[in-house]
């Protein structure tokens, strides 16, 4: 025990709240079986902590404190439901002593409490909405409230998502662990499925005044990094690797005024040089592992961007061989798409041209403002204003993005002159 | 010969009719020796859907949604928990070509 003042020791709660709440959280499930148990536990246990720990010192191990606090509450306050009738009142104080260690003693369990809170949060049964609200709400620790502004939705929409997902989660008896190796690679694609959604979210927000949401695409790169630290498959660290990459670039993708700027224009002195190098750093080990997936194929392709040290640098042959490979693994559209750019830049716009109208004339993005972006932006480089100019405005008319929207505008006026 | 009773419900009617009674139909059905084997069902919100496309299994939030599918038959499997009820309907052969909704008994209240 340390004798410290109790200001410090309220700092030091304060402290053990933000780094060890979600890990007391995901151990109390566990041992209790219920999520909303388990939370109102938690709470119980830290008030405990902020009673207790000023008077008799900060324990030597917090955290297993904590979980033996947060379980001797709800076994008590379980016992007490069952018998409220009964006279003989039990003490307030928690003994830890008499607290017994089983639930603590096996350390690989408890290791292992995150990643199954991550893996039930995640899992598949649970409509993709509530899997999103769920992972932020439980395992990030944000409230409804945060989560609400940040996908600009009302909080008790979320509140209720997340409150069906509890109950799905106790009335079908989804369990909470670590799938078996022959389930791992589908489910941790859904986990990675969220953890991504919630970066682009934060990254390119779909709607609204503002590009981006940072705080969203940090609670992400912090979601992948657990994510890595605890199961680091090639493709959890393919994942780490294009965030972080993406995230390089966010100060130079908007202008002071909050206009876009396209990569090509960007000051590559603003690009974040240790999220480059961290992230490249990860490329390549994911890739020497030979089990990458399309993850993994995106981040090479981030890193070849971000090692070039300008735009004209860039080695093209290579992007486009990556979007090849990415191809043959996720035949969709959009990776088609941005096939079609990088050939444009590296054979010329008709090359790109063509490759666009192949995708036209399948039908399949019709209505995806980027395609007429994409064809807006080569017809101008061949000098074929009308076309461009009617592509432009079909984009324009697609945008739900502010910034967007006066990108597309900027470009109109330059080709009306 | 072997029929199948389905017990069709709104929502808000799921507990109309007080459990107890559906319990001693159910026993009476047993000593006339009409009963094979009767459940309540947990509530839409709890099922989840599973389907398998070139040997690949999809699983979905959810009841079945397709219109057009139609209930062909069912197994009254005993599971440890969602995932194994969830790996046991993957290999239910239908499963290839419709798809298998996988709901939660629940328990009566008699």
């Amino acid at each position: 025990m340390v004798v410290t003042t109790t200001d410090s020791v309220l700092e030091t709660v304060e402290t053990v709240y933000q780094s060890d709440s979600r890990r007391v959280l995901a151990t109390l499930i566990r041992l209790l079986g219920d999520f909303d148990v388990a939370e109102e536990a938690m709470h119980d246990a830290f008030r405990a902590a902020l009673e207790q720990w000023p008077k008799e010192g900060v324990p030597g191990n917090p955290r297993g404190w904590l979980v033996s606090a947060g379980r001797f509450k709800a076994i008590d306050g379980l016992r007490r439901q069952k018998r409220f009738d009964s006279l003989d009142e039990e003490g307030q104080q928690v003994d830890v002593a008499v607290i017994d260690s089983a639930a603590w003693a096996d350390a690989e369990s408890v290791e292992d409490d995150r990643l199954r809170l991550i893996f039930t949060c995640c899992h598949p049964a649970l409509a993709f909405d509530a899997q999103v609200a769920l992972t932020l709400r439980e395992v990030c620790g944000l409230t409804t409230e945060e989560i609400g502004r940040a996908f600009l939705t009302p909080a008790t929409t979320l509140a209720q998502r997340i409150v069906r997902a509890k109950a799905k989660i106790r009335d079908a008896r989804i369990p909470y662990q670590v799938p078996a190796p022959a389930e791992l690679p589908e489910r941790l694609e859904a986990v990675l499925r969220v953890v991504y959604l919630v970066f682009n979210e934060g990254y390119t927000a779909s709607s609204g005044a503002a590009l981006t949401r940072h705080d969203l695409s940090a609670e992400a790169i912090r979601l992948g990094r657990l994510l890595v630290e605890l199961l680091p498959a090639p493709e959890a660290v393919g994942l780490l690797a294009l965030m972080l990459l993406q995230e390089s670039r966010r100060a130079a993708r908007t202008s002071p005024s909050g206009e876009i700027v396209l990569l090509d224009d960007q000051d590559r002195s603003l690009w974040n040089r240790a999220q480059i190098a961290e992230g490249s750093r990860l490329v390549r080990t994911a890739l020497e592992s030979r089990r990458f997936g399309p993850y993994t194929l995106q981040a090479a392709i981030a890193a070849v961007h971000a090692e070039a040290p300008e735009a004209s640098a860039t080695d093209w042959a290579e992007i486009v061989g990556l979007y090849d490979a990415l191809l043959r693994l996720d035949d969709s559209p959009v990776i088609e798409l941005n096939r079609a750019v990088a050939l444009a830049m590296r054979d010329g716009p008709e090359a790109g041209l063509a490759a666009i109208d192949e995708i036209d004339r399948r039908g399949d993005l019709k209505d995806y403002r980027l395609v007429h972006a994409a064809r807006a932006e080569f017809c101008r480089r061949l000098g074929r204003t009308t076309d461009a100019l009617a592509a432009y405005k079909k984009a324009l008319v697609l945008t739900r993005q502010e910034p967007e929207r006066r990108f597309l505008e900027r470009r109109i006026a330059e080709i009306g002159r | 010969m072997k029929y199948l009773c389905l017990v069709y419900l709104e929502q808000d009617k799921l507990h109309a009719v007080p459990d107890r009674e559906c319990q001693a139909c159910g026993d009476g059905f047993r000593k006339s020796g009409l009963l094979v084997a009767a459940e309540a069902l947990e509530p839409i919100e709890t099922a989840t859907t599973v389907r398998v496309r070139n040997g690949k299994m999809s699983i979905t939030d959810g009841p079945f949604a397709e219109t057009k599918e139609q209930l062909a038959g069912f197994y009254l499997i005993e599971a440890r928990d969602l995932n194994d009820a969830i790996q046991a309907a993957s290999k239910i052969p239908p499963a290839r070509e419709g798809s298998i909704e996988v709901r939660p008994v629940r328990q009566l209240n008699p």
